[in-house]
């Protein structure tokens, strides 16, 4: 059985006097116990909201949740919030975008660690700062006695993630959802965050669902990819299948964007056209269609349904033939 | 953090050196004075003559200035004209001082203590009709003048709750130790007398106390609006930690700066309501001193009263000033 069985996820969001807005549309997926599943999208595709229902963490007014989200058998969306509460940081760990917004910076990091240990595994203070101590230490801060002691302001950007990707797992969650971990950061620093956290998460044999936009980190982390559009996934499948044969539009417009390293001099980037802002709502078409190179009238008029082709997922009436050249699969 | 503290002090004699030369100049400005005050209006010459040359008022008044300067130097602020004929200045305001300060104190403690869980409150359940109330409620507490709640409370509610409507405590034997008398009684350990301080201070405090509540309630409620947008709160709640905890740590910890540059502001602030709310009251403190003070143009009075008020002011904002670094590492540690 899969560790987290998300079925039909939809998140309606409603306003007073305004039209209701569909951010996650029927999302399906699963994943095993250690596995590393990739939700893959621009901006505004869902993927971030699909991460915070299933913590548990969006508004209580104001959004409609439906659908299922199995973690290990129990629905979590038919939690009490004080049960989702234990749950949270003891089952499922969350690390989000930006480390420095995300501590607070009015409390030592020892203590933003240690309070977690204290809340799940009824650990007295002295006990879990020795326990901080550890965890700072195998994320890789150095001199761990001394950042337990430290305010947020006080560690450059790479050691707040380590440190937050400290506390996620402070109480070896089998989940891990990281959403976009390494956006706000530096290159360099971004690879040494990536490589932690596989490691972390091998070592831990950790569950780990990896909210991107990038491909680049999918393709070094991930064993199966899904990829979002307006809500909805249209596009599922194992990773090097993935990049090997991009099916969807989208998908292969995402990996044709990316810049080659071996591209001729002066040679232009592939964008996809037009924006997210651009798109109508899956009740009438496709949502993609207006920006889609393969369109064909029956895109604005009926839509497109989930198909499993050879173990792959894909929600398209004009897929992308097999073996047009997009990307190469780029290990980090 | 010392060196900023005692540069802070030095100006502030700076201040307190201008503000007595404007003030001396002011009081003396004020249509009237001291002569007409005590002999009525159908003094003869020669009488108000001798008044004037007796309180030294014939003088130019660089020179009534300096000779206040040197007598201050040496701790002789005047003798009262109007407020307690006959007293010293500065035991008039010995005297006042800790019931201002008494008074003033429990009524920023009723501020804190209302406005600060309300702000809070309201603002975790922004929109609905108890923070509509509350914002209601706290547009009234500043807009109702001081003076009129004060003639309310002692009028309506002092006989609706059968609390005493005036005075500071009933000629009661008290022994008398530091001057504040809720103090005294539990040094002493006559506890009818802290009893019967506290009966007279409720009413005048409350009084007092709507104003400051209105602003600290809606400046904590605007803080927390702020705090729970954060991210940090997102992750503390992606912990798993107990609700609490995150309002005590995560939320409030933060709320608490503007909340506390207010209180310092509101504190210094508490003197203008304090002169109409004691006088209402007829609460022996430095308010009603100052109220007395200018009906009769007490001068020594009213400028050592005045000048002790800004520098309570400034101390208190400088207490603020120095808080911010226990509440805030980011000012501590750069």
């Amino acid at each position: 059985m899969a560790l987290l069985e998300v079925r039909d996820l939809t998140v309606v969001f409603q306003r007073k006097g305004e039209e209701p807005f569909r951010a996650v549309d029927g999302v399906s997926f699963d994943v095993e116990p250690g596995q590393t599943v990739g939700l893959v999208g621009e901006s505004g595709c869902g993927k971030s909201v699909t991460s915070l229902a299933i913590m548990g963490l969006l508004p209580k007014r104001g959004a409609k949740i439906t659908g299922t989200v199995r973690y290990d058998g129990t629905d979590l969306l038919k939690l009490s919030d004080k049960e989702m509460r234990d749950r949270r940081g003891r089952d499922l760990g969350m690390v989000f975008q930006d480390p420095l917004s995300s501590l607070n910076p009015v409390v030592p990091i020892g203590l933003q660690v240690t309070e977690v240990l204290e809340r799940h595994r009824g650990m007295p203070r002295k006990e879990a700062m020795i326990e901080a101590k550890d965890l700072l230490d195998k994320v890789g801060i150095p001199d761990p006695n001394r950042r337990l002691k430290e305010y947020p302001h006080q560690l450059s950007g790479g050691m707040r993630q380590r440190a937050l990707i400290a506390i996620a797992l402070a109480c070896r969650p089998k989940l891990l959802i990281a959403d976009e971990p390494t956006t706000a950061l530096d290159v360099t620093i971004q690879a040494q965050i990536l490589s932690l956290m596989k490691e972390l998460v091998q070592d831990l044999g950790t569950a780990l669902v990896m909210i991107t936009h990038d491909l680049g980190v999918v393709a070094g982390l991930c064993d199966e990819v899904n990829v979002l559009y307006g809500g909805k996934v249209v596009e599922k499948a194992m990773r090097h299948k993935l990049f090997a044969e991009p099916r969807h539009p989208y998908t292969h417009g995402l990996l044709a964007s990316i810049p080659r390293l071996d591209a001729a001099p002066g040679e232009k980037l592939t964008p996809i056209k037009g924006s997210v802002a651009d798109n109508i709502p899956w009740s009438q078409g496709c949502a993609f269609a207006p920006r889609c190179p393969n369109a064909l009238d029956v895109c604005v008029q009926v839509t497109p349904a989930e198909e499993d082709q050879l173990g792959r997922l894909l929600r398209c009436h004009n897929p992308v033939v097999p073996g047009t050249p997009a990307a190469e699969e780029v290990p980090v | 953090m010392l060196r900023y503290t005692i540069r802070r002090l030095v100006q502030l004699v700076g201040v307190v050196l201008v503000l007595s030369l404007l003030l001396f100049a002011w009081l003396r400005l004020l249509p009237g004075g001291p002569v007409s005050a005590l002999l009525g209006e159908r003094a003869t010459p020669e009488s108000r003559e001798a008044l004037t040359k007796q309180l030294g008022l014939d003088q130019p008044i660089f020179i009534q200035y300096f000779k206040f300067l040197g007598r201050a130097a040496t701790g002789d602020f005047g003798v009262s004209t109007g407020v307690q004929p006959g007293d010293s200045a500065l035991d008039i305001f010995l005297q006042r001082f800790p019931a201002t300060v008494e008074l003033s104190f429990f009524a920023i403690l009723i501020a804190i203590a209302v406005g600060v869980p309300l702000g809070y409150l309201s603002a975790k359940r922004r929109g609905s009709w108890f923070d509509n109330l509350s914002v209601v409620g706290s547009l009234i507490g500043v807009a109702v003048p001081v003076f009129f709640l004060a003639y309310v409370l002692k009028d309506v509610a002092s006989s609706a709750l059968g609390l005493p409507s005036s005075g500071r405590q009933d000629a009661i034997d008290a022994t008398r130790v530091t001057g504040f008398f809720t103090l005294d009684g539990v040094i002493t350990g006559e506890w009818d007398a802290t009893f019967n301080a506290l009966e007279h201070l409720i009413l005048p405090a409350i009084a007092l106390a709507t104003i400051p509540f209105a602003v600290i309630f809606r400046i904590t409620r605007a803080a927390v609006l702020d705090v729970l947008d954060e991210d940090f709160v997102r992750t503390a709640e992606s912990k798993g930690l107990t609700a609490p905890v995150i309002r005590r740590r995560h939320v409030l910890r933060n709320a608490m700066l503007p909340v506390v540059t207010t209180i310092g502001l509101q504190t210094g602030a508490l003197l203008s309501g304090a002169v109409l709310t004691e006088k209402v009251f007829s609460f022996a403190g430095v308010g009603e001193a100052l109220a007395i003070g200018f009906e009769r143009r007490d001068y020594p009075v009213l400028l050592l009263l005045i000048i002790m008020a800004t520098i309570v002011y400034v101390v208190v904002n400088l207490l603020v000033d120095l808080s911010y670094a226990l509440i805030d590492p980011r000012i501590r540690t750069r």
